[in-house]
């Protein structure tokens, strides 16, 4: 009977041992908040509301349940972490202004990657200021993003930018250097039709528009708006800018009509097709970006993309239409960067 | 041609003592336990659960690829699934002389074969992809395995579970026919004589055969379990444990039955589908498996079900009867149905073991950050937390398949050929044997290049 006692024993001792130290483990390495990570479709980031204490470092165990993730902070210089299958990744975050702050998937993970975000709180008493809430441009002129902008007229051929230059150059003057970041290049040809030079032909003044556009950007905000681009927006739009991004179709079907409010699902916008893309302009642009498409799919990138970053973007979106690589940024630069007020 | 490996002292005594195979039993049930916990708390992604990792490539690579080839049953003696019932049921887990709880009604007589296990195996067969990819799921099965087998234990007599419902004992038994490792008495004559009977009632020394096998006229390995409780009650030292030639259980005469003939065509074309499915370039096909519920998976589920039992056999009749008329033979059909079916054993396990190369060594480097975090929650005990993924053997695999299904066909064509010498009576007759022989063995090869043509 001694013996059936310790064989009791010993057998209770070898089927719980591993049970019974992985959770004293787990127990013992419980500190920090555990994100997990789901694709939208199973629950996104989990939790999705994380409260933070200013000053205070914020520790993260961040793992995926299903596929590979990222993680980022909106509005923050932090790189993005990628979060792998089963595996945990810890960091440490630290914020010294109160206010809220979105968290998001920077990796492609399904059709609806772009609703996998969260927001931190963070709270507490102290010198630094609440962030700062600006009013969009696009709201303080009250413009109507949603509204149709067809191009009134549209170039015969891909305008360039070299050639608008030299044209430029022989006609000192006619391309205005501010107050162009509201027009539209459709509405912005029109004007200079008015006032350029009888000899120069539509096309010119279309080449003439596209030199405008390239004066008021540079090389290095045209290139992070391709890294921001490929990175947020071809997954949909399509690397070339027609629209038909690996993740359209899917997008399109996945998404529930929402009665009463906002819009339909919609197919993502082709920035290569002249007749819209033309009649828009950098500060319409700029607000469809900031607030989303209000459930047509196109997400809200307000509480992710900075003022720059979406500016950088605006102007990358301009390269599907205009020709503007071809001549070196220029020394001056006319206001058509969009700013928000 | 039969070596008695008991008679080398140190093994005898490993056999003999309770010990060692109560610890390694209960290390196997600490390793389910720990499957089922990391199955339900630990992270859900399949690579980095120790549940899926180490049930369905470790556990089940030593399984196929070592145990069930070499050793036939020994995983049953070991099995950490019926265990906690059989100690509730004897109400001990070492002593011999327990007073259990329960476990003393006798099995149904209707059910004393195993069509149930036939039908466990195809239906969990059906679910496989989501068992096999999914942690909760396999903790949930693993778990309700655990449960059934111990309500089983407390209701009815001795391994019934094991003996009449085991899916996985099932087909262990079939193929361990074919393994050189057995347990039988030495002289059938002792066993004859000896009127207690201890082997199969008991004693002071251990139980009786938990399997309900009276070891006195144990002629195949199929039902017996080599738990060698007969090795400790025999009084006259008469059971033993031998190696001996492979496949000699397929030419045992007696004991052919109808249920078995399905369980070899069940596990035959369950190779062949689960390679379709898993291995193959189908993503539609996957997916539908993946879909449980769906219309898709319904479709997917009936035509696997009609293929191991509708399409194989039917193949398999169809040859039968071309041979037998090819060989005039005038046994019944029924009979050279059963008998020829014994010959896919072989081919069936080559499947199964070629099958089970194919993903097990692409997968078997998951194994090192599971060891190190089995439960992904961030751990790096063994600092392979990081370890990437990296198939092992990736060119010899293709070959290890080919070979092993090419030894397969062999064997199963030799087997083929000496069942039809059994059915037609005799050496006297090669020209009437070969002909009996030559459909089914024409099955086989088809079998075996179709299995190819998905594998390699």
């Amino acid at each position: 009977m001694r013996r059936e006692g310790w064989a009791r024993l010993t057998v209770g001792m070898l089927a719980l041992a591993l049970t019974i130290a992985a959770l004293l483990g787990r127990w013992a390495n419980r500190g920090g908040i555990e994100l997990h990570a789901r694709m939208a479709e199973t629950g996104g980031f989990m939790p999705s509301e994380i409260t933070a204490t200013l000053g205070e470092p914020l520790h993260l165990r961040l793992t995926s349940d299903d596929v590979m993730h990222g993680f980022a902070i909106g509005h923050s210089d932090r790189p993005a972490i990628d979060v792998a299958p089963g595996e945990t990744t810890r960091t440490t975050l630290t914020f010294d202004r109160p206010g809220t702050y979105t968290f998001y998937c920077t990796r492609w993970c399904g059709p609806n990657h772009w609703r996998m975000r969260g927001t931190i709180h963070v709270r507490g008493a102290g010198a630094a200021q609440p962030v700062a809430r600006t009013v969009p441009r696009y709201v303080a002129l009250g413009l109507d993003l949603d509204a149709p902008h067809p191009a009134a007229v549209v170039p015969a051929r891909r305008p360039s930018a070299a050639r608008g230059a030299e044209l430029a150059a022989r006609t000192p003057g006619l391309v205005p250097g501010t107050g162009l970041r509201d027009l539209s290049p459709a509405a912005m040809w029109e004007r200079l039709r008015q006032t350029a030079p009888r000899a120069l032909d539509d096309a010119e003044v279309w080449d003439l528009v596209a030199f405008a556009w390239k004066s008021s950007t540079t090389p290095l905000a045209i290139e992070e708006g391709r890294r921001l681009y490929a990175a947020n927006c071809a997954a949909c739009h399509g690397e070339t800018g027609n629209g038909r991004g690996v993740m359209a179709d899917t997008l399109t079907v996945s998404l529930e009509p929402r009665g009463g409010h906002g819009h339909a699902p919609a197919k993502p916008a082709d920035f290569t097709k002249g007749a819209t893309m033309l009649g828009a302009s950098s500060t319409l642009l700029e607000g469809k970006i900031l607030r989303g498409g209000m459930g047509t799919g196109m997400p809200y990138w307000g509480p992710i993309l900075t003022d720059s970053q979406i500016a950088a973007l605006v102007a990358y979106l301009w390269t599907f239409q205009l020709d503007a690589m071809d001549i070196p940024a220029p020394s001056t630069r006319p206001d058509l960067t969009p700013h928000r007020h | 041609m039969r070596r008695d490996v008991t008679r080398a002292r140190l093994v005898r005594a490993a056999l003999r003592s309770r010990w060692p195979q109560l610890l390694v039993t209960a290390l196997a049930l600490g390793g389910f336990i720990f499957a089922i916990v990391a199955g339900f708390a630990g992270t859900p992604v399949g690579s980095r659960n120790f549940g899926i990792v180490f049930v369905w490539i470790v556990w089940w690579a030593a399984l196929m690829l070592i145990a069930v080839p070499l050793a036939g049953r020994a995983w049953c003696s070991i099995c950490p699934i019926p265990a906690p019932g059989e100690w509730l049921q004897r109400g001990a887990v070492l002593s011999p002389t327990g007073r259990g709880l329960g476990g003393r009604r006798r099995w149904p007589t209707a059910l004393r074969n195993i069509w149930l296990q036939n039908a466990a195996f195809v239906a969990i067969a059906l679910f496989s992809v989501v068992i096999l990819t999914t942690a909760h799921v396999t903790a949930l099965v693993l778990a309700a395995v655990i449960v059934l087998a111990t309500l089983t234990s407390l209701v009815f007599e001795r391994r019934a579970f094991c003996r009449f419902l085991c899916p996985v004992g099932g087909f262990i038994g079939l193929y361990a026919q074919l393994a050189p490792l057995a347990v039988r008495v030495k002289d059938a004559a002792v066993c004859a004589a000896h009127t207690e009977k201890t082997c199969y009632a008991g004693n002071g020394e251990g139980y009786g055969c938990p399997w309900q096998v009276f070891p006195g006229a144990l002629r195949k390995n199929t039902y017996c379990g080599t738990c060698v409780e007969c090795l400790r009650t025999c009084p006259h030292d008469n059971v033993a444990v031998y190696l001996r030639p492979i496949g000699e259980d397929l030419f045992e005469r007696s004991g052919r039955r109808l249920d078995e003939a399905f369980k070899a065509f069940i596990m035959l074309g369950s190779a062949v589908g689960y390679t379709a499915v898993m291995l193959g370039p189908w993503g539609a096909l996957k997916a539908a498996a993946q879909s449980v519920g769906s219309v898709a998976w319904a479709v997917y589920a009936l035509v696997f079900v009609a293929l191991v039992l509708g399409v194989l056999p039917g193949l398999f009749l169809g040859a039968v009867v071309i041979g037998r008329r090819l060989a005039r033979s005038t046994v019944t059909v029924r009979r050279s149905f059963v008998t020829f079916a014994y010959a896919l054993v072989p081919l069936g396990l080559a499947a199964w073991i070629a099958f089970s190369l194919g993903f097990v060594f692409t997968n078997l480097s998951y194994v090192w950050p599971v060891v190190s975090d089995p439960m992904g929650w961030g751990w790096d005990l063994f600092g392979t937390a990081r370890a990437q993924w990296s198939p092992y053997l990736g060119r010899t695999v293709p070959v290890l398949q080919t070979v092993v299904l090419v030894l397969g066909l062999f064997w199963a064509s030799v087997t083929a050929h000496r069942m039809a010498a059994e059915l037609v009576a005799g050496d006297g007759r090669p020209l009437a044997t070969a002909l009996h022989a030559s459909p089914v063995v024409a099955l086989c090869v088809a079998l075996t290049v179709t299995l190819l043509g998905l594998l390699v």
